[in-house]
């Protein structure tokens, strides 16, 4: 088995500008924030992400890293609207590609099956084809109960160049195992994805994998990663159940400093800047 | 009963309102979002409709009627994120959402403020699975403060498409369903010929007129407007019992 262990700057140094990178997680649970601050600290640029949004789009936004938000939501979960998000779209630094979260699903899963899209109802009669007019329809060659070929929304394949995931635990090789009671779309990212990063609470042995939790929470094979990080607390401040819930203190400090124009300086000054991870694991436990 | 009326606080009623809107739907997901919501869902379940599946708004189905705030001791299904697209895209699913904004057929905003989509006034939480969700499977709306900010003759953008719009789809949209709007002052309906809106009860000690004048269009107004029903003594320990720190009451004053 190939041993893929690297860094979060290793990570960081496979990315380009103007590439459009996959978040896993869901708002504030289970995101790969080590990477994402390691993002933070690089001259990366113009990145698309494509995210169940959470601290991971607003941090980016945030430091100047995106061009284009591909999102159905983005928020904190016990505070309901990012605020650095919100600041980002208000001044129109960032742009949207706003879809359905069950859009985004088809998409990824399009992607990862290598079809060029899958036919839905969902975004048929709202304003999502207003917003996005490159979104198709197509009509299905079967006549539905009524007679009529029913006309539906063609989401298209929505290609990752890079998919980041976290999760609880992994082997050296990228079999990733999620403990918590939900996988979220992680494994769907991966697939969807030309370069595909899982970070994860600890690398263990692979004997040890089943031996922590049944064969199903297996969620990630290694067939679909390029390299692992073992990141202790890389979620923080989003939860990463079972090992450790959400920091709401350190998440409510995150979002109060979006409040003065200063306040992002500040925030960054103190946690991103100049900290590589263990320093910044150190900072947290001060 | 109307000494009665004066007492009663109006998030019972509101609980009692939206209970009653799950009412008839037997063995589905009830996916109410936002604490009244939930405890209106699970009082359904506790009372009326035992045959209700609900999550613990997390990945578990809940194998009991647990109180807001607490984890079910007894979990009878795992869902996921994934698999919650699997129910409502098979429509065996009544969910209630908020809205920001909700026009006169039922089409809701809860993404954005403002005429400019690429630079909103006040961006909001995304389109979420509102598209979807109203495409798909039934679907009712709460709104704890009725006002003219959020019943507006026209929405900046539709994520839950009304009437008018599911009409405009035909066959594809069959299984569009828009059931009620439940908010602190009133419930409505789209029991009209062209499914507008309609006044269907006032909650005690509210008036039509203050309903009218809360509204941003025209709704549909019978002669006869009822009072939203009074909670049971039944329904009253329920709610006690399933919201013991009284979350609904912060949600709605009396």
């Amino acid at each position: 088995m190939n041993d893929k262990r690297m860094s979060e700057a290793e990570v960081v140094g496979r990315l380009a500008d103007g590439m459009t990178v996959g978040i896993g997680g869901w708002g504030s649970r289970r995101k790969p924030m080590s990477i994402v601050r390691e993002i933070c600290r690089s001259p990366l640029r113009d990145l698309t992400v494509v995210s169940y949004g959470g601290p991971d789009v607003g941090m980016l936004c945030a430091a100047g890293k995106v061009r284009e938000v591909v999102f159905a939501f983005v928020s904190l979960d016990t505070i309901a609207l990012e605020p650095h998000f919100r600041r980002a779209r208000e001044s129109g630094a960032v742009a949207a590609r706003q879809v359905d979260e069950g859009m985004m699903l088809l998409g990824l899963q399009a992607a990862a099956w290598r079809v060029p899209f899958l036919p839905t109802r969902v975004g048929l009669g709202s304003d999502l084809p207003r917003l996005d007019p490159s979104l198709r329809t197509v009509t299905s060659p079967y006549p539905a109960p009524g007679g009529t070929h029913e006309e539906l929304i063609a989401v298209p394949a929505l290609h990752l160049d890079a998919a980041i995931v976290h999760v609880n635990r992994a082997d050296a090789g990228g079999n990733g195992q999620v403990l918590g009671p939900d996988p979220y779309f992680d494994d769907l990212f991966l697939e969807a994805a030309g370069l595909r990063f899982l970070s994860c609470e600890r690398i263990v042995p692979t004997a040890e994998l089943t031996a922590a939790g049944p064969v199903q929470s297996l969620k990630v094979t290694r067939l679909m990663v390029d390299g692992v990080v073992e990141a202790p607390g890389g979620a923080h401040p989003t939860s990463c159940a079972p090992d450790y819930p959400r920091d709401e203190a350190f998440q409510r400090d995150y979002a109060a400093s979006a409040k003065d124009p200063d306040g992002w300086e500040r925030f960054r000054k103190e946690w991103i800047d100049g900290l590589d991870e263990p320093a910044y694991q150190a900072r947290v436990k001060g | 009963m109307t000494h009665v009326a004066q007492q009663v606080r109006r998030a019972d009623v509101c609980a009692v309102a939206i209970a009653d809107c799950f009412r008839g739907d037997g063995e589905i997901l009830a996916n109410p979002i936002g604490n009244l919501p939930v405890l209106g869902g699970r009082l359904a379940r506790a009372l009326h409709e035992p045959r209700l599946v609900m999550t613990d708004g997390e990945a578990h189905l809940a194998g009991e009627v647990h109180p807001l705030g607490a984890a079910p001791e007894v979990v009878e299904g795992w869902n996921p994120y994934r698999r919650m697209f699997d129910v409502l895209w098979n429509g065996r699913r009544h969910v209630m959402m908020g809205a920001s904004q909700i026009d006169r057929y039922g089409n809701q905003n809860i993404a954005a403020i403002g005429p400019d989509p690429d630079r909103p006034a006040r961006q909001l939480i995304g389109f979420r699975g509102a598209p979807g969700n109203t495409i798909n499977n039934p679907t009712s709306y709460w709104v704890p403060n009725h006002g003219t900010r959020v019943f507006v003759e026209k929405v900046d953008l539709v994520c839950g498409i009304g009437y008018d719009r599911a009409a405009e789809l035909g066959e594809v949209a069959r299984f569009h369903d828009l059931r009620q709007v439940i908010t602190n002052l009133a419930v409505l309906d789209f029991e009209t010929p062209d499914h507008r809106m309609r006044l269907r009860s006032v909650h005690p000690g509210v008036t039509v007129e203050e309903v009218v004048a809360a509204t941003g269009f025209e709704l549909a107004i019978p002669d006869e407007v009822p009072q939203t029903r009074l909670p049971t003594p039944d329904e009253l320990a329920a709610i006690e019992r399933l919201d013991p720190g009284g979350l609904r009451l912060r949600e709605v004053k009396d």
